[in-house]
């Protein structure tokens, strides 16, 4: 079953290898291998997942392992989808380096299926959890979106055409990308906290109580909130779009890994 | 040799001045030097008159003779002396001919660099030349094999790849804010002839409409008649701006049109929409500050000018990998061509066929057990009896021709029915580039 997720691992890391080749000599060929070798690697990683899941008993997404294991693989779902419908030249070179790093930080967490206390026992495990993260996979892109962004509307503003310019697609393609990205992954967000707090009912008897993960999640919601409202009402596009894009990603990442790790609380994985 | 009969003699802007340059120019009915060249000992050739360059390439057995009086032709309608004529002009032969004529079909020997209208200058003249009857089987091969490996050198380079002229340069800055400049509005203000000549580039990427504003609302309105816009006096400026995506300033007023502090309530206006600006009046009609509003972009005739530098010595280095495929295929045709002689075909036909009868004696011998030395060498000797008796007759098909032109095109036939060559080699016709 390991050897599923180091498969996966060297798939990703074989593609953001290559993918940073193809940024530097514009070999067509090495594209081609890259694309291949995410496409390896999401198919091993999501029979790795499966593997897990059958062997476990329940959803893989319990330890701080599974979770971020499962984020890196939302990641490259998105990537997958979005690049089904759309072109963004080069995408590929900045969201490759993102799941590789996070699959290295499931590399080094603790790997052992962990036993589920009963009040985890629950189908709303898989729905919430999954729904979240994959909120998460979205985020993420719309965070390389807005690096890309501001890297090329940086070239462009200072007149100083560097590695970027000619590399990068135009300041629209980007902001369509950051926009497409929030727009699927706001909505993942908000029925991830919906289905979170109709859990939590059922469990606790109490559909809010302001536990640390939560309250962080709440902050991050309102964040994106922001971003969409004042996207649409008062011209938050381009530059500051982009800007908070990352913003918001960073306060993801807090409610993702921070919050377990700094304030504890019910969240807290049981491993 | 084959490849040393084609010459090539001509003048171009790096040789020959504009005042001589347009003295050459062979317009008009083209029948006539067609056939004058022929009387000069040309059996083939074909010209290429562009406004700058003038080329004769031709192909001849005496180039002794024939050279000198293609140049003296060439230069026919000037008054120039013989040590004029050979100034400016150039005489290229062999490889050094089939190298200049791919360089110039690649564009490296052009004016501008990159720029492809060279291309199809070239396979008109070509095709005047065939119309003419003036080309032939080494001419046919020739050219078609330089729009070949001008394909190939566009496609494997960069070349035509970066914009080299300040309007070129300001749309393909317009496609990297804006992505695709269908539906975009335009606005011009002041209607100089560059801003005219950037609102025409524009146009043909499809951007939507044109609105020139103007001083004087009678200039700006024919302005707009040209481009089917609107035209607006320059009280409406701002109002005008919140609804445009582009703006090419190039009045002569002596101060500043535009303030930073006038373009800020306009982003909000439009909700930040992006805005790109292009100053090329001298002195600038907008204020510099205007570049430091975010999803405002503002370019200067100097920033735009730093574009092109910075595209041109882009351009200088796929030039020098076009260079390398250039030589790496003139090369590869002369070598061709020089196998284009009866020696070597006969040569390749006969080791074709001993090839093809080893191998397939060999087959057989191993099925056939128990033969004896004898019947063996028998079997040879058959064998290559029968490859010699094909191959005799066309053998002498080659070996009757004493017409020069019409032994070309029979061993450029024998060696395609044969396969000779590896395919796509040599430049066998690819009729269908264009």
């Amino acid at each position: 079953m390991t050897i599923l997720f180091h498969l996966a691992l060297a798939a990703y890391i074989f593609a953001t290898i290559s993918y940073l080749v193809y940024f530097g000599n514009d070999n067509r060929k090495v594209r081609t291998l890259a694309r291949g070798a995410v496409i390896a690697a999401a198919v091993f990683h999501t029979a790795y997942t499966v593997a897990r899941m059958i062997s476990g008993g329940h959803t893989p997404i319990t330890s701080n392992h599974e979770a971020v294991s499962f984020f890196a693989l939302s990641v490259t779902l998105g990537y997958l989808s979005f690049r089904w419908r759309y072109r963004v030249r080069n995408f590929g070179v900045f969201v490759t380096p993102i799941i590789t790093a996070l699959m290295l930080v499931a590399l080094f967490s603790d790997h052992r299926i962990s036993e589920l206390p009963p009040a985890l026992q629950s189908l709303w495990l898989p729905v919430h959890a999954s729904i979240a993260v994959m909120a998460n996979g979205f985020l993420a892109l719309a965070f390389s979106g807005g690096i890309m962004y501001l890297l090329q509307e940086r070239e462009i503003k200072k007149k100083k055409f560097g590695l970027f310019y000619h590399r990068l697609p135009s300041l629209e393609a980007l902001d369509n990308l950051n926009r497409h990205c929030l727009a699927v992954g706001f909505p993942l967000m908000t029925l991830g906290i919906i289905s979170g707090s109709v859990w939590a009912k059922q469990a606790w008897g109490t559909y809010w109580q302001w536990d640390p993960k939560e309250t962080w999640s709440l902050i991050t919601w309102f964040i994106y909130a922001a971003i969409l409202h004042q996207r649409f009402t008062a011209g938050w596009r381009r530059r500051r779009a982009a800007i908070m894009a990352i913003i918001g990603f960073a306060a993801a990442l807090f409610t993702l890994w921070g919050v377990n790790f700094i304030l504890g609380g019910v969240h807290s994985y049981a491993g | 040799m084959q490849a040393d009969r084609i010459h090539l003699i001509g003048l171009n802007h790096k040789t020959a001045p504009v005042e001589i340059r347009e003295k050459m120019a062979l317009s008009g009915d083209q029948a006539l030097p067609y056939r004058e060249l022929k009387e000069l000992g040309c059996e083939e050739c074909c010209i290429l008159s562009t406004c700058n360059r003038v080329e004769i390439t031709f192909v001849a057995r005496d180039a002794d003779k024939t050279a000198p009086a293609v140049r003296k032709f060439l230069f026919g309608g000037s008054d120039l002396s013989q040590e004029e004529y050979e100034k400016y002009s150039y005489l290229h032969r062999g490889r050094d001919a089939v190298t200049h004529m791919f360089r110039v079909a690649s564009s490296l020997d052009s004016m501008i660099v990159g720029e492809p209208q060279i291309l199809g200058q070239l396979k008109q003249a070509f095709k005047t030349a065939v119309e003419h009857g003036a080309t032939g089987p080494i001419l046919n091969r020739f050219l078609h094999k330089a729009f070949s490996v001008a394909k190939r050198v566009r496609t494997e380079t960069n070349i035509g790849g970066s914009a080299v002229s300040i309007s070129y340069a300001a749309v393909e800055l317009a496609k990297k804010i804006f992505g695709d400049l269908a539906g975009k509005r335009v606005m011009l203000l002041g209607a100089g002839e560059m801003a005219e000549l950037a609102a025409e580039h524009l146009i043909t990427q499809g951007i939507a409409e044109v609105v020139v504003v103007n001083r004087t609302v009678e200039r700006a309105m024919n302005l707009a008649r040209r481009f089917k816009g609107r035209a607006a006096g320059l009280d409406e400026l701002t109002d005008r701006l919140a609804e445009a995506d582009i703006l090419i300033s190039s009045t002569g007023a002596p101060g500043l049109v535009l303030e930073a502090d006038q373009v800020r309530p306009i982003m909000r206006q439009r909700m930040n929409s992006p805005l790109f600006l292009i100053d090329i009046a001298v002195p600038r009609d907008l204020d510099p500050a205007i570049n430091d509003i975010d999803n405002v972009y503002l370019y200067d005739i100097d920033d735009l000018q730093h574009v092109v530098d910075m595209n041109k010595s882009e351009r200088d280095r796929e030039a020098k990998r076009g260079e390398a495929i250039v030589r790496e295929e003139s090369l590869k045709f002369t070598s061709w061509l020089d196998a284009m002689e009866i020696g070597p075909t006969i040569a390749a036909l006969r080791a074709k066929a001993d090839e093809i009868c080893r191998a397939e004696l060999g087959r057989s011998l191993k099925k056939l057990s128990g033969l004896s030395d004898k019947e063996r060498k028998s079997l040879e000797k058959m064998t290559s009896a029968i490859a010699a008796k094909m191959l005799h007759d066309p053998i002498m098909f080659l070996k009757n021709e004493t017409d020069p032109g019409l032994r070309t095109e029979k061993l450029a036939v024998i060696r395609r029915v044969f396969a000779i060559d590896p395919p796509n080699e040599g430049g066998r016709c690819e009729r269908n580039d264009q």
